[in-house]
Formats: structure tokens, C-alpha cells, sequence
């Protein structure tokens, strides 16, 4: 089941600097979103924060709101192990476990939250790497390492893994920005497929996968080094893309920036 | 040496003169450092080995005791020294191996940049530096001059501890330094919970390291002397209470025959006794490397 995300005012802070400003944006469910900007705009630190994994680094906190469903996410009761289980993320760099085969990568997930039953993991082990588009590649070497794989397919073991837990949204931080052209059109493929059961965000550098694989663009910037970074822009890719309302957007899509 | 100029003719030959006899001179100068550093090693290792065989390679010597057996006859063995070692080893390993581990896994996991996690390593690096025999007087002043207890391969292995626990924890903590925080971001990722996260995806991927610090550890305790000296009486015979106040060990029983005049057997035995030490720190070393290997997985 996929969830609509709601942001509503949130500041981020690492400590006291202020990395993010007043971002307000809707994702519908069953979208991929896509956020662009240049280096060091906070669109990594955002999509951090929409499943509390910015908190793993000290003295970061956030104010204004985040809401899945109309349920804030950071309300007082709140346990972000539990937001965890929900919004589900793949990384910039490809990070199976290295002491754990790719069955066991896949599995990690439903193991480390109690699933024991054998059928169970069987199950979802092959459903996920089908859905990676992986299986076909490993499934006569589920036994091995995982980081015995190419770049492109410890990506997608990564993919398996944050999907086998069944999360309602997925955000992906640059997930190809490692990979090589191969491996990307296969991500983008797959990304494709993973939008008609869940929820995606997507940070990227490339602006033409940007444009390939999302609905929704939303473009941040800053207005300098050391300043807040602030969200300019959010609309249609299509529009975002020909004809969007800020002269700031039009400038970087069309490689005019700074 | 001029820089070429784009229309200069290339020329690729080789420096001349003063260049190749630096070069030269470095060369013999690496090599000779290293043979230095190496010969020592060698020389003890040969020493050791060519005196001490012939005893190795008798069974009595893994199976026997030193009981009744004086410095001017041959015979008996060196088990009971061999079980007093492993055992007083071991008993400080099963104490110092859990809290090294945990108290790396708080600095590192937990208390990492705090104002404690500072202080901890710096008392660890103060212990580290502690002399085996300062150890063993600390324990004996504990557990003798102040709690009134006798001398005993615990208290041994106590002292011990000391010497072990910053081995093991400090290079836990190195291991758990090298997991990529990319790691724990993934398992967090999948709604794990940092304890299990710690637990299943943190240690077993540093395991082969933190396997290879406690059998460094191991090998250093094995071959302390002093605390032996102060915290327990040599014993010649088997005993395998760690309660009792007298006990053998290696490193005492070439304390005790290292006096013997060369015609004396007693002699003889001091040097496979040494032998003996050495081969079981090989033994641990290669125990590790074969632990580290099983539990890596195969990549293709």
C-alpha cells in the first residue's frame, strides 16, 4: 500500500546550522518525485528526514512537520525504528551487508524484525529479487556474497533488500550516481515498476533521469555556501521541464546555472 | 633538471650519474634495515628451535609433569606447565574478552565524540602503557592486602585482564571503526533497531578483526611473567584448580630452570619449555586466521 506524504514547514538543522528552510510539498501516493538542485541544496538531507535517518548524525533536528496519511512523524510517541519499517531508502553507494550471503541480504530485513519461518523468507526473498530484476542473475548463487556482485546488481540487491520489508514509500538517495549506463537503465526500469505499488522519492543529479522516471520535479538551490537551502520550485516534470514559473529553474535545467 | 619546452626533442633515458647511486644507496639501505629488523627473529626462532626439539618431539613432554623429576635427571614433561597457561588464558579471556568488546562498542556506537568516550580511551590508553608488574602488585594489593585472600591462578589471571582488556579493546575499537557507517544506515533503513543493528550487522562484519585482537591478546598474557611471579607459587605438579595458590605455567618454568648449568637436563628443558610457549602463539595466531576465513563468505 502506498502513502501520500505531506511536508509542511520543515526547517532542518545539523547542530546549529541551517541546512534546509521552510520546504512545503505534497507526494501523491503511487508518483515517483524527483528532487534536483545543485550540490549541497539540502535534497539529500530532506529526503533524510522523511524517514528520520538525518538523526543518525549528532545534533541534527528538524522542526514543522512531516506526515504519512495525516500521521506526523514527528509527533513526541513517535519511533523512528517504526517510521524505518514504513519508508524504506536505498542509498548513493550500492551497501549489502558483507558478512551476509544474498539470500541472507534480502531476508536481513524480515530476520532483524523477527520473521523466522523458512516459507515465509523463501518467499519474499524471491518475490523481491524478481522485483530488483535480479533474480534471474543470482538464483543459482543465493548462497554467496553479496558484495561478490558488480556494482549495477549489489544496487539492485540493495533495492531487494528495502523492498522484502514491504515499505510503503521508498526514497532513493542518487541510487545510480555508481553506476554505469547499463546499470542505470536498469534501475530506471525497475524504479518504473516500483511506482505502481509504492511511493518514491528519488534524489538525482541527472537531470535527464530526472525527466525520464519521475512525475513530480521539485528543484531546490541556495542562495550560498553556508546558507539554508531552500525548495524554489515543485510541479509536473513536464512543466518543471519546457516551461517552469522561476527563472532560477530554468537556468539550471538548461545548464545555465551560476 | 629543466623543463621540456613543447617543440624540445624527447629524450626517455635513463638519469645518469649521481641518481642511480642514491638510488643505489637507498636500496641497500631498505634492505639492510629490514634484514636487521628480521635477523633477531630469526636468530631466537633458531635458537630455540634447534634446542628445544628434541624434547617437543617426545610424547612424555605433552603428557608428563615435572613432579620428582630434579634439574640432574631427564624425564617428564611440561603438561602441567601448559595447563596452568591455558588455563589462567583462558580464565582472563572469558573476563576481558566481554569488556573490551562492550566497552568498544560503547565508545564507538554510542559514546562516540562525547566528553566520556574521551576520557574512557584516554584511562585505556594509560592502561595500556601499565607495566605487567605494576598490574600484578595492584592485584596483589587487592585481593591480598586488602580482601585478605590467598595467592591463586585466579588472582593471576585477574592481573592479567589488565594487561588484556586494552588490547582487545582497542583494536575492537579500530574494526568497529573500519564498518562503513553506510551500513548501519542500511540496516537502520530496513526499521532495525540499533542494538540489533550493533549485534547482527555491525560485529559480524567486523568479526575477523576483533577475532585477530583477542588472539593478540591472548598471545601477550601467555608470555607475562611477573604477575606469575607475585600472584602464584611454580608448581611441578598437575593441577588444574585456578583456586589453589600454587599453579604452573610456561613462563615460570623457564624462570625456574633458567639457572641450570648446560650438562644438566634441567637445562635442556628450559629451552623446549620456551619452544613449547612459542608454538602455542602460533597456534593461536593460525586458529584466528582460520576462524576469519570460515566466517567470510564466498564471493563467487
Amino acid at each position: 500500500m502506498a502513502r501520500r506524504i505531506d511536508v509542511k514547514n520543515l526547517d532542518v538543522y545539523y547542530g546549529a546550522f541551517h541546512a534546509v528552510e521552510d520546504v512545503t510539498m505534497t507526494v501523491e501516493p503511487r508518483t515517483v518525485t524527483a528532487f534536483i538542485g545543485p550540490s549541497g541544496c539540502g535534497k539529500s538531507t530532506l529526503i533524510r528526514t522523511l524517514n528520520r535517518m538525518h538523526e543518525v548524525i549528532p545534533g541534527a533536528h528538524v522542526t514543522g512537520s512531516v506526515q504519512l496519511d495525516g500521521t506526523e512523524l514527528y509527533g513526541q510517541s513517535v519511533d523512528p525504528v517504526a517510521v524505518r519499517r514504513v519508508v524504506g531508502m536505498v542509498f548513493q553507494r550500492p551497501n549489502p551487508f558483507p558478512s551476509m550471503s544474498i539470500f541472507d541480504n534480502v531476508a536481513s530485513g524480515l530476520r532483524l524484525n523477527g520473521v523466522k519461518n523458512k516459507k515465509i523468507l523463501d518467499d519474499a526473498v524471491e518475490r523481491s529479487l524478481v522485483a530488483a530484476n535480479l533474480w534471474n542473475e543470482v538464483k543459482d548463487r543465493l548462497g554467496k556474497a553479496g558484495i561478490g556482485l558488480s556494482g549495477g546488481q549489489q544496487q539492485r540487491l540493495c533495492i531487494a533488500r528495502a523492498i522484502a520489508v514491504e515499505p510503503q514509500v521508498l526514497l532513493m538517495d542518487e541510487p545510480c550516481s555508481a553506476l554505469d549506463p547499463i546499470s542505470t537503465l536498469a534501475i530506471e526500469d525497475l524504479i518504473g515498476q516500483l511506482k505502481e505499488r509504492y511511493t518514491v522519492v528519488i534524489v538525482t543529479h541527472n537531470m535527464q533521469q530526472a525527466a525520464r522516471v519521475s512525475d513530480q520535479t521539485a528543484f531546490f538551490n541556495l542562495a550560498a555556501q553556508g546558507k539554508p537551502g531552500k525548495l524554489i520550485e515543485i510541479g509536473p516534470t513536464d512543466k518543471i521541464f519546457s516551461n517552469p514559473d522561476e527563472q532560477a529553474t530554468e537556468d539550471y535545467i538548461t545548464g545555465r546555472f551560476g | 633538471m629543466s623543463v621540456a619546452t613543447p617543440d624540445a626533442q624527447l629524450t626517455f633515458r635513463r638519469p645518469g650519474g649521481l641518481r642511480t647511486v642514491k638510488n643505489g644507496l637507498a636500496t641497500v639501505y631498505v634492505t639492510l634495515a629490514t634484514v636487521l629488523a628480521v635477523a633477531p627473529l630469526f636468530w631466537v626462532l633458531f635458537t630455540v628451535i634447534t634446542k628445544g626439539i628434541r624434547l617437543i618431539l617426545s610424547s612424555n613432554w605433552w603428557l608428563q609433569s615435572q613432579r620428582g623429576i630434579t634439574p640432574r635427571r631427564e624425564g617428564g614433561g611440561a603438561y602441567h606447565a601448559i595447563v596452568g597457561t591455558v588455563e589462567m588464558a583462558l580464565i582472563c579471556a572469558a573476563i576481558a574478552v566481554p569488556l573490551g568488546i562492550m566497552g568498544a562498542i560503547l565508545l564507538i556506537e554510542y559514546a562516540k565524540g562525547t566528553k566520556v568516550a574521551r576520557a574512557v580511551s584516554f584511562m585505556v590508553d594509560i592502561l595500556s602503557g601499565i607495566p605487567s608488574i605494576v598490574a600484578a602488585l595492584f592485584i596483589y594489593a587487592l585481593f591480598i592486602t586488602i580482601f585478605g585472600l590467598g595467592r591463586s591462578a585466579i588472582a593471576v589471571s585477574c592481573a592479567l585482564v589488565l594487561l588484556m582488556l586494552p588490547v582487545v579493546l582497542r583494536s575492537t575499537e579500530e574494526m568497529l571503526k573500519l564498518v562503513p557507517q553506510e551500513l548501519r544506515e542500511a540496516s537502520y533503513a530496513l526499521g532495525v533497531p540499533k542494538w540489533k543493528t550493533i549485534v547482527k550487522v555491525v560485529i559480524p562484519t567486523a568479526f575477523g578483526g576483533i577475532v585477530t585482537g583477542v588472539m593478540l591478546g591472548l598471545a601477550r598474557v601467555m608470555g607475562e611473567t611477573a604477575p606469575l611471579l607475585i600472584l602464584v607459587s611454580y608448581a611441578v605438579g598437575i593441577n588444574f584448580s585456578p583456586t589453589s595458590d600454587t599453579m604452573g605455567a610456561l613462563p615460570t618454568m623457564i624462570n625456574a630452570g633458567r639457572d641450570q648449568p648446560p650438562q644438566f637436563p634441567g637445562y635442556e628443558r628450559v629451552w623446549a619449555a620456551a619452544f613449547t610457549l612459542i608454538l602455542i602463539v602460533m597456534l593461536l595466531n593460525v586458529l584466528a586466521r582460520l576462524i576469519a576465513r570460515f566466517t567470510t563468505l564466498k564471493e563467487k
